[in-house]
Parts: C-alpha cells; sequence; structure tokens
C-alpha cells in the first residue's frame, strides 16, 4: 500500500465546499464560484501559459515525452475536438439525435488514456469520445449511438474499451469487478500487470454505485483507477450540490490515495495516470484520480447551460484551455512550428469532414435489428413476435408505407 | 488459488443421492464449480457462514476465498462487480440473502445485466446467475417473505426460472450456470430443507432442457397451472380433489421467462379450465400473463374463464397474517369449484 503519509488530509472548514480555495473579492464580486482555481494540492505540469512545471514526484514519469511525443499529444487533442465539433454541428443539422460535447476536457481524456497499456481495460461513461480514440475506437464507430442507430457495437476486447454506459455511476462497479478480475487471475503484482481505469464524472460521485465500487476496491485491493472528470457541472448543478469536500479528499475515507490533477494539462494527466496505475500493476491499487477541468459546452446538445452558469466562468476556463498551453510550450521552446501547426489543422479538417460524410451516408438499420442478441440463447417467444412483425411488414412490400 | 479438491459429487454417494431442495443446489453449485474454475460465488454470508439458509455450506472451505466471496453487504456491488467479473469472462453466481434484498441491485439488473449483450450485439456475454430465496410461508417479519419474479419476467434479456423440487434444484442451478444468458434463479425458500421433498437426485440422468415448462400430475378435469413453491400446494390440492373423484391435471410452469406455455395450451384443449395459482400479487403479474395467452390461443376451448388464485394486492402483511394471504389447498379447491361451476 502507500503510506498514509502520502496522503491528503482533508481539513474540515478549510474552504467553501467542493473546492480547495476561497473566492476572492473580486470572485465574489464576479458572482464567481471558486471553481477556476484547484487549489494547494492540484498537481501541474505545464501551466496556463505554456511553461514547464517541476515535480520531484511525477517528472520521471514523463521523460520519455519529448518534443515529437507532445506533437502527438497536441494533435490527439485537437482531432478529437475537431470531431467534437464537427458532431455538435451535425447535431444541430439533424443528422444526430443527440450529441455529448468533451470540449475542454481534451486533456483530461487524452493524457489519461494514452497512459493506457493495449493489456489495460477502460470502462467510460458516455462523454469519454477522447479516451475512445486513444484506444483505437474511432468517431465512426461510436457515432452510431448519436446517430439512434446502434447502442455502440465496438470490439471492446479488441480495444480494451468497454462500452459506453449512460445509467450514472453503473460502471464503476462493472469496471471494480473487472479489476477484481485481473486479480484473481493473477495479473497483477509486477510492472506487467494489467490495470483498470473507469471514467465518471463530479455529479457520478454522489451515486450509492460509485461509493460501493470505492468498497469494494478497497476491500478486494482491486487494480482499479477511478478517473473523476470534474468539469464542475452535473448539467445544472454544481460541484457543491454533490461535495462539501474537495473530491479527491473523498478516497481516504475508504483507505487508498486520492489526488488532485491539473485535468486541462495533458502532461500532469498523464503522469498522474501513469503513476496510479502503476500503482495497480504493482497491486496496491485502488486509486482516485480528480482531473480538475471545466465542460465548455453544454452537457448534451440539449442543454442550455445559460440559464445556470455565468459567463465570467466560462471566460476564466477559456485561459486554461488544454490546447492552447500544449501550443505555447511546443512553440516557445522550438518543438513546432507554424507549418506543423498548420499541417495538423489540415488533418483536422479533413478528418471532420471524413465524418461528416459517413454519417450523412449512414444507413438506417433494418427492422430485424430490433429483436437480434437480445439473448446469447434464443427465446422462442422473441423469435414468435420477431415473425409476425417482419411477416406484418411484408404485406406492405411494393406500397408506400 | 485453493488447491484442487477431491471431488464430493462423484464419491461414494455415487451418481444418485437422496437430497433435499437445499441440499440439491448446494451440491450442483459444488458440481458448476469442479468443473469449471470461472465458476465463483458471491453474496453476503455465503463463506463461512455457508448463507443464511446453508446452501453454499462448505463451499468456501473447499474452494477458497477466490472462489466463494464473502462480499460487502451492498447488492448493488453484489451485481455490478459480478458483471465486471462476467465481461472478463468469469461465470459469477450471486446469492441475493432475500428477495426483499434485491432491490439496491435492481438498477445493475435492469440497466446492465439484462441489455449488456443487446447493447453490444452480442459482443459482451453476460453468464451470471442470481440466486433468489423468495415466497412466504416461514414466519418471518418483512421484506423476507415476498414473489417480485413478476418484475423481473418484464425485462427483455433476463432469463427467469423457478424450480419446485430436488431434481430441478439441480439441475436448473447447473444448466443456468452453464447458460450463456444472465438466468434469475427463484428458489423456494420454504421447501428448501423439506424432508419430505427429499428425492433422489440423478446427477449423471439427462434432464430436461432450461426452459420447458412440465406436466407433473395428469388429469382431465380442470388445469392447474404454478411454478416454485405453489406446485406443492396445487399437488396436494390436486390429491385432496382425486378423492372426491375430480382429476386435476398440474403444469409446473419452471420457465418463468421466457414462457413455455405449450403444454399449458395443450392441457387447456383438452380440459377447457385453467386456473393459475402463485403467491405473487395478482395485477400485472405472471398469472396476468398466462391468462391472457391462454385466452388468445385456446378460444374456443375454454368452457370457464382463466381463474387464479394469489397473493393480494397489497404488501406481504405481518407473517400472523400470511395464512391468510398465501395460496392454500382450500382456496385452490375453492377456485377449482368455481371453474368447474361455470
Amino acid at each position: 500500500m502507500s503510506s498514509p503519509e502520502q496522503w491528503t488530509h482533508p481539513e474540515p472548514g478549510a474552504g467553501p465546499a467542493a473546492t480547495a480555495a476561497e473566492p476572492t473579492p473580486e470572485q465574489v464580486i464576479a458572482g464567481l464560484r471558486a471553481t477556476t482555481e484547484g487549489g494547494a494540492d492540484l498537481t501541474q505540469l505545464l501551466t496556463p501559459e505554456g511553461e514547464r512545471v517541476a515535480s520531484a514526484r511525477f517528472d520521471p514519469y514523463v521523460t520519455d515525452i519529448d518534443a515529437e511525443a507532445l506533437r502527438n499529444l497536441y494533435r490527439d487533442m485537437v482531432l478529437v475536438r475537431r470531431a467534437d465539433r464537427e458532431s455538435n454541428a451535425m447535431q444541430r443539422q439533424g443528422q444526430l439525435g443527440i450529441w455529448v460535447p468533451l470540449l475542454g476536457q481534451e486533456a483530461a481524456q487524452i493524457g489519461s488514456g494514452r497512459a493506457l497499456r493495449p493489456s489495460d481495460m477502460a470502462f467510460p461513461s458516455y462523454r469519454e469520445h477522447g479516451v475512445a480514440w486513444t484506444r483505437g475506437v474511432d468517431f465512426r464507430e461510436l457515432i452510431g449511438i448519436f446517430r439512434c442507430s446502434d447502442h455502440g457495437g465496438w470490439d471492446f476486447q479488441h480495444h480494451g474499451f468497454h462500452p459506453y454506459t449512460i445509467v450514472i455511476g453503473n460502471q464503476v462497479l462493472n469496471a471494480t469487478g473487472y479489476a477484481m478480475g485481473q486479480k484473481f487471475e493473477g495479473k497483477v503484482g509486477d510492472d506487467n500487470g494489467e490495470a483498470t481505469i473507469v471514467y465518471f464524472g463530479d455529479g457520478a460521485t454522489s451515486q450509492g454505485d460509485v461509493h460501493e465500487g470505492f468498497v469494494w476496491s478497497a476491500v478486494y485491493d482491486a487494480p482499479v483507477v477511478f478517473f473523476c472528470q470534474n468539469n464542475q457541472w452535473a448539467i445544472s448543478e454544481p460541484t457543491e450540490r454533490q461535495s462539501r469536500l474537495p473530491l479527491y479528499q473523498r478516497a481516504r475515507g475508504y483507505g487508498f490515495p486520492g489526488i488532485r490533477v491539473d485535468g486541462n494539462d495533458v502532461l500532469a494527466c498523464l503522469a498522474v495516470t501513469r503513476w496510479a496505475l502503476d500503482e495497480c500493476r504493482h497491486g496496491n491499487g485502488p486509486v482516485l484520480i480528480e482531473a480538475f477541468t471545466y465542460r465548455m459546452d453544454a452537457h448534451t446538445t440539449t442543454d442550455d447551460p445559460t440559464r445556470y452558469r455565468l459567463s465570467d466562468e466560462l471566460e476564466e476556463w477559456k485561459l486554461k484551455d488544454p490546447i492552447e498551453r500544449v501550443r505555447a510550450h511546443l512553440a516557445r521552446g522550438g518543438g513546432a512550428d507554424q507549418e506543423f501547426f498548420d499541417k495538423i489543422d489540415a488533418e483536422a479538417d479533413s478528418f471532420a469532414a471524413e465524418l461528416r460524410d459517413f454519417v450523412f451516408n449512414m444507413p438506417d438499420p433494418p427492422p430485424e435489428r430490433i429483436f437480434e442478441n437480445v439473448y446469447a440463447e434464443p427465446s422462442p417467444v422473441l423469435e414468435a413476435q420477431r415473425r409476425e412483425y417482419l411477416s406484418y411488414l411484408e404485406g406492405f412490400a411494393g406500397s408506400e408505407h | 488459488m485453493a488447491a484442487p479438491v477431491k471431488s464430493k459429487v462423484d464419491g461414494a454417494a455415487g451418481a444418485v443421492q437422496n437430497l433435499t431442495i437445499g441440499k440439491a443446489i448446494n451440491l450442483a453449485l459444488r458440481s458448476a464449480m469442479e468443473a469449471d474454475d470461472k465458476v465463483i460465488i458471491l453474496g453476503e454470508d455465503v463463506g463461512k457462514l455457508g448463507g443464511v439458509f446453508r446452501i453454499t455450506d462448505g463451499l468456501q472451505k473447499d474452494f477458497g476465498e477466490q472462489r466463494v466471496l464473502d462480499t460487502p453487504l451492498a447488492e448493488s456491488g453484489i451485481i455490478g462487480t459480478a458483471v465486471g467479473l462476467a465481461v472478463r469472462g468469469f461465470r459469477p453466481v450471486c446469492e441475493i440473502q432475500f428477495e426483499g434484498f434485491i432491490f439496491p441491485g435492481f438498477d445493475q439488473i435492469v440497466s446492465q445485466v439484462a441489455k449488456l449483450h443487446y447493447r453490444t450485439q452480442g459482443r459482451v456475454k453476460v453468464p451470471i446467475v442470481i440466486r433468489v430465496p423468495f415466497g412466504g410461508g416461514i414466519g418471518a417479519v418483512e421484506h423476507h417473505s415476498e414473489s417480485p419474479e413478476s418484475l423481473f419476467a418484464h425485462v427483455a434479456g433476463l432469463k427467469v426460472v423457478s424450480c419446485s423440487n430436488a431434481v430441478d434444484a439441480y439441475w436448473m442451478t447447473r444448466q443456468a450456470i452453464e447458460s450463456d444468458d444472465p438466468v434469475l434463479l427463484f428458489e423456494p425458500k420454504r421447501l428448501y430443507h423439506s424432508g419430505n421433498l427429499r428425492t433422489e437426485v440423478d446427477t449423471t440422468a439427462k434432464p430436461d432442457p432450461l426452459h420447458v415448462s412440465r406436466v407433473v400430475r395428469p388429469g382431465d378435469a380442470a388445469t392447474l397451472v404454478a411454478y416454485g413453491p405453489s406446485v406443492k400446494v396445487c399437488l396436494d390440492a390436486a390429491t385432496a380433489a382425486q378423492e372426491e373423484g375430480t382429476s386435476l391435471e398440474v403444469i409446473d410452469l419452471r420457465t418463468l421467462s421466457p414462457l413455455d406455455l405449450n403444454p399449458v395450451f395443450e392441457s387447456v384443449r383438452r380440459t377447457g379450465r385453467l386456473i393459475a395459482v402463485s403467491e405473487a400479487p395478482s395485477e400485472s403479474s405472471l398469472t396476468s400473463e398466462i391468462a391472457m395467452r391462454v385466452q388468445q390461443e385456446c378460444f374456443y376451448s375454454l368452457e370457464a374463464p382463466v381463474l387464479r388464485v394469489t397473493g393480494f394486492d397489497t404488501p406481504y402483511p405481518p407473517a400472523k397474517l400470511e395464512e391468510d394471504y398465501l395460496p392454500d389447498l382450500d382456496r385452490v379447491l375453492h377456485t377449482v369449484d368455481r371453474s368447474l361451476a361455470w
């Protein structure tokens, strides 16, 4: 187990609910909640201005990240953001039934996703399109969910990326069980150990399933990284509606380490997740990571954030953009030039165009799909229903039904 | 991992053993765990204690703590982690302590267990068994005597079965574990240890398929259909009716989802009368579904409307009143008389 001394001790009354910093008088006047600063415990390797911050604890986890690796992370984030914006637009154009934007959370998703190995398993909720990308699940494979033509049928085992889970918090228990399986099979204990990561939001931390996942993983030493993207909002409800305590500090109550990372810092997310996965590989799991980030867009395309949050808050967070800081760092340090940035932008454009073309040409599934794969072994009752409905449809063959 | 254990299944007792329902399930769990080391048991108090009904007695001792898990006290946790274990390739058998405590796990059952296979177009299999002791008649406090099986039969993606005797208890447990679909096994708790239901169980004989109903007593005056603990009530009623010269056919439904009503249709076409018996409340229940389907299939054969003997549409009453609440021999015979008088 990790040494308890490394863990953060909550100090009751140290600050307003769910934050680690008192709002300044200016923030109070501006009506801002104290959510724009992660507080003293925030792990950060790259400032919003693109300055590299040294960290004795986490630098060892990113020694391999040279300029080329950083350019790749930059490319990941730009492509994912571009596909996200394109999908948002396609929903507005009636091509998608709904879209769940990840705008602003690219670093949390790419950084943590790139920390995973092929043998690891990731359990997403429904906003983890960036993590999907790092696991080789193309936007075209998951867009059917939002086109409402399927529920998501990618090869989860091949990708190490479990299906999306829409019910809030369910996947945290499922991931815990999966990690228990890894442990029971003897797949943890050294550098080659396996691990599981599970994604959920700040709202999910109020769910019983998340609490139960924390309890179970602690009891069974399950190799699972709980990756909470605290994007400050659960639809219209702020974090203080979920907790009086900064979320990462909850881990202590369950007996495992919790850490808050700058969720808009791709380098820090990569380093901290690698560390947490390492803990799990060696049998010291679980670990809770709170990626302190912001949902720059709506909860989904059906949502209207202007009804419940202030534009000042959005403006504050724009200054912390996860992509801009990498771009600044690369440009300033000579790690990339304008030609590179232009090339990535052009790639993003064609990537989005391909996605658009794919979506516009997506066929609707045939009616018999309704009846397929309800069971592994056929049910005669359902078979009869299927036959009856399909023969009913045949009656319309040739007509303009 | 526990050391390999010497089989107690095909040991000195041989393939045929005289067993209660409880012992038959215990033997089935043991056999399944010996046959496949991916079979694991999760539940509250299932280890050292052997479960509150002792159904898992001795299993943790022989298979170890990684195959028989004394879990934290959380039903959503039991089901939710079983889903993850199943995704990983295990075949989890979850014990819910009493049916009245299944509801914290209802979300996981409905949202994940039932739908993962469909969601992923068959990529994810969920071979989970959820064992649920159910039904009344044990003089218990609230939440320990209910019959919520219709709630689960209503959920697409789940399979639901119930045993009424030791032979079925053994084989249904084995078959449920072998099924690649999630199966809820509703076990008649008040019959677990009934000595007079001891039956010879042949663990080598070829069993009936899991999802078929079966005529357990032939007759021609009227048909009784029941499942779980009510089958014995119907058989006793048929014995009593026979003494008065009325021959009743009794069908053990066995499978609650998918329903296999073909034996019921055949029977009703011969007898013209059907009485469905269940401890569950009647409104929107399995007995409602049976009545609907029988009138659809046997419209011209029916001599009387389909009748039923069920619990009332109330919460389960304090146990001092359960004899009034539960279908018993007299209520069944009274309803048979009403049917025959039509």
